[in-house]
C-alpha cells in the first residue's frame, strides 16, 4: 500500500487524431455493445451447456499441426455462463464509462477481446487451444491494464502484472506439456491415459499448475500483482479482472488437477487448504487496512479466491478421506461462492468506477458524502459490499453457510489429519468473515456515508445511465444469490455430476427455500430469513410509534458539536483512523511503518507547534519475498552482462558454440 | 411444527420485548444496592423508555436515511432472533430457516446497521464509536463462531432445536472440554457484544473511553429509546440462548402442551436472573479495560474457542 495521494488518476488520452463527442459515443457504443453481446452469446452457450450435455467441436485448419479443439462440458459451461455475465453488466458499463473517460481505441478494441480470451478458456478441449486463450486472455488484460500508461503507478503495476504473468504461464506451460507428452494432446486424450501417468509426473504437473493457476487467482504468496494491477486497471476492466478472469485460475485449478488427475493424494487437498486460508485471511486483513477503495476490493478478491481454494481443498481432502457426501457441500460452497463473487465483485469494483470517474478519487481518507450526491450508486454499492461481508440479505451468505458446514460435518475420527485442519479451517474462515465485514463497513460508510472529506467529493454527480444500468444488472444477480440461491441449484447439480472425484457421485446440497443437506442435519433460508427480517423491521417501526401523540413535531437540528460552532469535514474519522485500532491489534502481522514528527516551539519544549503523524503500510509478503528475489535476479543479471559487451565477433562465436552444442546433442 | 409452538415462539418475542428492560433494571438495581446507593428500582428502564418515546423527534443535519433505518434494523433483528431461537421451546416455525450460522449473522447485521449510522453522522464521536465497536465485532464473531460449532460437533447439527435437545438427552455432554472451553468463551463475547464491563461502560460518558455510547451519540429521543430497548433485547437474548444451549432444562419440546410452555417461560425467567444478577454482581467488582487491552482479551477468548472446537473433534474422533 503506498500513501501516494492520487488527485487526477484520470488522464484523458487523446485517440489518434481529433475525435468528436457523436463519434466517441458511437464507438464507446460499439465496443461496450459488443463486449455485452459476446457475453451474451457466452452466457446463453454456457447455459445451454450445462444443461443441454456435452458439445465437442474442432477446427483442423484453424492452426497448423494440432488443430483447435473445443470440448464443452457443464464444467465449463458453467464458467463459460458467469464470464458471459459479468461481460454483460460490465459492457453496458462500459458504455458510459469509456465516452466519459474519453478512451483511446486500443483499450476500446481491446476489450471484447478480452472477454474472447476469458470465455474460450474453459471452453478448451485441448492442451495447445487451452495455452492460446489464456494467452490471448493474459495479453488482452494487460493491454487493458495499460490504458492510462501515462501514469508512473499504471506502468509499474504493467510492469509487475506482465512478469507474473507470464512467469505463471510458464508454469502453466511446462506442466501442461509434461501432461500432454505423458497423456496426448486433447483434455479427453489425458482422461483415458490418466491411470498411466506416474505419481512422480503428477506431482509436478500439480506444484507446477497450482503456482501457474495460484498466482492467476490471487493466491498467496503470488498475490501481489493483483492488489496492483486491478486498482491501477479501468474500473469496467478491473470488474472483469476481478470478477471473472480469477475465475479462471481457479477453473485451471479444478480442471487440471482435480478432474483430469484426480483424486489426489491427500496432501493435496491439504496443499489447497492452506494456500487458501493463508490467502484469505492475509487477503481480508489488508482489505481491512487498505485506504484505497480499489484496492480494499482487489484484496478482497484474494480473500474470496482463498474461500474458494479453501473449499476446494476440503472438497478434495473429504472426498479422498471417504466422505463423498460433505465433499459435495464442499464443492458446492465453492461453486456458489465462486459465482456469488463474481456478482458481488462486479458490482463493487463498477461502483468504485463511478466514484473514481465522479471524483477523481480513489482514497477513502478523501471521499465521503456521497450518499447525498451519487444515491443510486451508494444503494448499489451497499448491495455489493452486503454481499462481500457474508451476512444475511447478502450474496455471500449462502456459500459461507454452506462452507461452514461443510467443515462442521466432516467425519470425525477418519484420520488425524481431518481432525487437525477442519478445527483449523473454521477458525480462518470465522476470521475472515469477521474481518470482511470491518472492510466492507470502512468501504461503505467511511467512502459514501457522513460529510465529503475533499472538494472532489464535494463536486460529485451521479453517474449516467448506462453505468447504472449495469451495475442494477449486476445488483439484480446480487439479490439473486442472496435471497435465491434455489434458481443456481439444477446449474450447480449438473456441474457436479461432471466431477465424480470431488463427491459428485453423491447428492449434492439441496438448494431448496430452504437449503437443506442430504445425510446431515442442517438447513437455512436465506430468501425466509429477508422476509422475515423485513415483518420484523416494520414491526419494530410500529412498536418505535409508541407515544407518537405526544410528541411534538420533529425538527431538523445541528450535529453536536461539544459546545463549538461547527463541525469541519476534517474532524471525521477517516479510513486510517477507523481501521487503527485493527492495525494496532495485528501489528506484528502488517507490520506498518509509523512516523510521529512532533516540532517543538523555540520558547519553550513543552508547547507543541505542530505534530505529523505518518503511516505507511507495504504488503509484507512483498517486503520478505519478493525483494529478495527482485535483488538476486538483478544481482544475476549484472553478472551475466559480462557476456555480452556489444561485440558482433563474440555474440558470433556465442552463435557457432551453440551450434555446435547443438549438432554434438543432436547427432 | 403444532399451533401451541407458534403460540410459544409469538411468546418469546413478546417476552423479551417486556422482559428486557426489567432484566436491564435488575442488573441497575444490583449493581447500586451493592455499590451502596438507592436505586432507581427495577422499572427504571421501562419509565426512561415511555419518557423518550414522547420526545420530539430530532434529525441531525446532514445525516441519511441509513442513519434514520439503523435502530429499526437493530430492533428488528433480535426481534427475529427471538423469534428463532429456542428460548421457551424447541419447536419455532422459523428453527429450520435459520442456524446458529444465520443467527450470528442477524446480531452482526444489527452490530453493522448501528456502525453505518455512527458513522454517517459524520462527527468525530461517531466515527469513532464506530470504529472501535467494529473492531471488537470483527474479532467477536470468528469466537462466536468458533464456539457454535464446538457445540454443534457432538450434535452434528448447527440447528439451535437439535443442540438443545442434544443436551437435554445427554446431559454429560456439557461437562466435555469442549463445551467447557466454548462456554467460557462465549460468555466473554457476549460481555464484549452485549458492552458490558470489562469491555465497555454502558453506562459511561467520558469520551475516551466509550465504545457504543459514543457510537449513539446523535440519537435522541424516540430513536434512541429504540436503540436502547434493542440492546437490552440483545442482551437478554443472548443470555437466554446461552443458558439454554448449556442448561437447557425446562425448555418445551417440539410438540408442547399448555403446561410445558408456562414451564419453560417459568425455567427461562429463573436462569436468565440469575445469569443477569451474576454478571451485575461481577461487574461491581472489575474495572473497564483499557481500549487496546480489550483484543487481548478477545483473542483470549478466540483461542479458547479454537481449543473447544479442536477438542470436541478429537474427543468425538476418540469416542465413535
Amino acid at each position: 500500500m503506498t500513501t501516494a495521494v492520487l488527485t487526477s488518476p484520470i488522464v484523458p488520452v487523446p485517440g489518434p487524431g481529433p475525435r468528436t463527442d457523436g463519434r466517441l459515443t458511437g464507438e464507446a457504443t460499439l465496443s461496450g455493445g459488443l463486449t455485452a453481446l459476446i457475453g451474451a452469446l457466452g452466457l446463453a452457450l454456457g447455459l445451454s451447456v450445462v444443461f443441454g450435455g456435452a458439445r465437442h467441436l474442432r477446427i483442423g485448419w484453424l492452426l497448423p499441426l494440432v488443430g483447435v479443439s473445443f470440448d464443452l462440458d457443464p464444467l465449463g459451461g458453467v464458467f463459460i455462463a458467469a464470464t458471459g455475465a459479468v461481460s454483460i453488466a460490465v459492457g453496458i458499463y462500459a458504455i458510459g464509462y469509456a465516452k466519459r473517460e474519453h478512451w483511446a481505441r486500443f483499450p476500446m478494441v481491446t476489450l471484447p477481446l478480452f472477454v474472447t480470451g476469458m470465455l474460450l478458456v474453459p471452453a478448451a478441449g485441448s492442451v495447445t487451444t487451452f495455452l492460446l486463450a489464456w494467452e490471448l486472455m493474459a495479453g488482452a488484460s494487460l493491454v487493458l491494464v495499460l490504458t492510462e500508461h501515462r501514469r508512473d503507478a499504471v506502468r509499474s503495476a504493467g510492469a509487475f502484472y506482465a512478469i507474473m504473468t507470464q512467469l505463471g504461464f510458464v508454469a502453466i506451460l511446462i506442466a501442461l506439456v509434461v501432461l500432454s507428452a505423458a497423456g496426448g494432446d486433447t483434455f479427453s486424450a489425458i482422461a483415458t491415459h490418466a491411470a498411466d501417468i506416474t505419481p512422480g509426473t503428477r506431482t509436478a504437473v500439480f506444484v507446477l499448475t497450482l503456482l501457474g493457476f495460484g498466482s492467476k487467482a490471487g493466491l498467496l504468496p503470488l498475490h501481489a500483482w493483483l492488489p496492483r494491477a486491478h486498482p491501477e486497471a479501468p474500473s469496467p476492466v478491473s470488474a472483469l479482472m476481478s470478477a471473472a478472469m480469477v475465475n479462471m485460475g481457479i477453473f485451471g485449478i479444478i480442471r487440471i488437477d482435480l478432474q483430469l488427475l484426480g483424486p489426489g493424494p491427500h496432501w493435496w487437498g491439504l496443499t489447497l487448504m492452506i494456500f487458501g486460508a493463508i490467502s484469505a485471511v492475509f487477503g481480508v486483513l489488508q482489505a481491512s487496512v487498505a485506504t484505497d477503495l480499489k484496492q480494499l476490493l482487489a484484496y478482497s478478491t484474494t480473500e474470496n479466491m482463498g474461500l474458494v481454494t479453501l473449499a476446494l481443498g476440503a472438497a478434495a481432502l473429504l472426498s479422498s478421506s471417504g466422505a463423498p457426501a460433505v465433499a459435495a457441500i464442499a464443492m458446492t460452497a465453492a461453486l456458489l461462492h465462486l459465482l456469488s463473487h463474481s456478482a458481488f465483485k462486479t458490482l463493487a469494483f463498477l461502483g468504485a468506477g463511478s466514484v473514481l470517474s465522479a471524483t477523481g478519487l480513489r482514497d477513502l481518507d478523501k471521499l465521503g458524502g456521497l450518499a447525498r450526491r451519487m444515491p443510486a450508486t451508494t444503494v448499489l454499492f451497499g448491495i455489493g459490499a452486503l454481499g462481500a461481508s457474508g451476512l444475511p440479505l447478502g450474496a455471500g451468505f449462502a456459500s459461507e453457510w454452506l462452507l461452514f458446514q461443510s467443515l462442521i460435518h466432516s467425519p470425525h475420527g477418519a484420520n488425524t489429519v481431518l481432525a487437525l485442519a477442519m478445527p483449523l479451517s473454521v477458525g480462518a474462515v470465522a476470521l475472515t468473515s469477521g474481518l470482511g465485514i470491518l472492510a466492507m463497513v470502512k468501504a461503505f460508510g467511511v467512502g459514501f456515508l457522513a460529510r465529503p472529506r475533499s472538494a472532489g467529493a464535494e463536486a460529485a454527480r451521479e453517474a449516467p445511465a448506462s453505468m447504472l444500468a449495469g451495475m442494477t444488472l449486476a445488483a439484480a444477480a446480487c439479490m439473486v444469490f442472496a435471497v435465491a440461491p434455489v434458481l443456481l441449484g439444477p446449474t450447480l447439480a449438473h456441474v457436479l455430476a461432471v466431477l465424480p472425484t470431488l463427491g459428485g457421485s453423491a447428492e449434492g446440497p439441496r438448494l431448496g427455500t430452504i437449503l437443506r443437506l442430504p445425510g446431515v442435519d442442517g438447513s437455512i433460508s436465506p430468501g425466509v430469513i429477508a422476509g422475515a427480517l423485513i415483518i420484523a423491521v416494520l414491526t419494530s417501526v410500529i412498536l418505535a410509534r409508541w407515544g407518537v401523540r405526544h410528541r411534538p413535531p420533529a425538527v431538523v437540528t445541528p450535529l453536536w458539536a461539544c459546545g463549538a460552532d461547527a463541525l469541519s469535514s476534517r474532524m471525521q474519522y477517516t479510513a486510517t483512523s477507523f481501521a487503527e485500532p485493527l492495525q494496532r491489534v495485528f501489528d506484528d502481522v502488517l507490520r506498518p511503518d509509523t512516523d510521529v514528527e512532533v516540532t517543538h516551539f523555540a520558547e519553550s519544549q513543552y508547547l507543541i507547534e505542530k505534530v505529523t503523524y505518518q503511516t505507511r503500510l507495504d504488503d509484507p509478503v512483498e517486503q520478505r519475498f519478493y525483494v529478495p528475489v527482485v535483488r538476486a535476479v538483478t544481482a544475476w543479471a549484472q553478472y551475466v552482462r559480462r557476456a555480452h559487451n556489444g561485440s558482433i565477433h563474440l555474440y558470433l562465436s556465442y552463435g557457432a558454440l551453440g551450434m555446435l552444442i547443438v549438432l554434438l546433442v543432436a547427432r | 411444527m403444532s399451533a401451541l409452538s407458534v403460540v410459544a415462539a409469538v411468546l418469546q418475542v413478546v417476552g423479551v420485548l417486556a422482559g428486557a428492560p426489567l432484566i436491564v433494571g435488575g442488573m441497575r438495581q444490583i449493581r447500586a444496592r451493592l455499590e451502596g446507593r438507592a436505586g432507581g428500582g427495577v422499572l427504571q428502564p421501562w419509565r426512561d423508555l415511555q419518557k423518550q418515546f414522547r420526545k420530539q423527534q430530532i434529525t441531525p443535519t446532514g445525516t441519511t436515511v441509513v442513519f434514520l433505518v439503523a435502530p429499526a434494523v437493530v430492533a428488528g433483528s433480535t426481534l427475529l432472533i427471538a423469534a428463532i431461537v429456542p428460548i421457551i421451546a424447541l419447536g419455532s416455525p422459523l428453527d429450520p430457516v435459520a442456524d446458529l450460522f444465520g443467527v450470528v449473522g442477524l446480531l452482526f447485521l444489527g452490530t453493522v446497521a448501528l456502525t453505518l449510522a455512527g458513522l454517517d453522522t459524520g462527527t468525530a464521536f461517531g466515527g469513532m464509536g464506530s470504529s472501535r465497536e467494529i473492531t471488537i465485532a470483527a474479532l467477536v464473531e470468528p469466537t462466536i463462531l468458533l464456539a457454535v460449532f464446538a457445540l454443534s460437533v457432538p450434535g452434528h447439527s448447527a440447528n439451535l432445536a437439535a443442540i438443545v435437545s442434544g443436551t437435554a438427552r445427554n446431559p454429560g455432554q456439557v461437562l466435555t472440554p469442549g463445551s467447557l472451553l466454548a462456554l467460557v468463551a462465549l460468555v466473554i463475547v457476549i460481555i464484549a457484544e452485549a458492552g458490558r464491563l470489562p469491555v465497555d461502560n454502558p453506562t459511561t460518558h467520558l469520551e475516551l473511553t466509550m465504545i457504543h455510547e459514543a457510537m449513539v451519540l446523535e440519537y435522541a429521543g424516540p430513536k434512541l429509546a429504540l436503540v436502547e430497548w434493542a440492546s437490552a433485547m440483545r442482551l437478554t437474548v443472548m443470555l437466554a440462548l446461552i443458558a439454554n444451549l448449556f442448561l437447557p432444562w425446562g425448555i418445551a419440546g417440539a410438540h408442547p402442551t399448555v403446561f410445558a410452555v408456562a414451564l419453560g417461560i417459568l425455567a427461562v425467567t429463573v436462569k436468565v436472573v440469575v445469569l443477569a444478577s451474576f454478571l451485575a454482581a461481577g461487574e461491581v467488582f472489575i474495572a473497564k479495560l483499557r481500549l487496546f487491552r480489550v483484543p487481548e482479551l478477545l483473542a483470549g477468548s478466540f483461542l479458547l474457542a479454537l481449543l473447544a472446537v479442536t477438542a470436541s473433534y478429537f474427543l468425538a474422533a476418540a469416542t465413535t
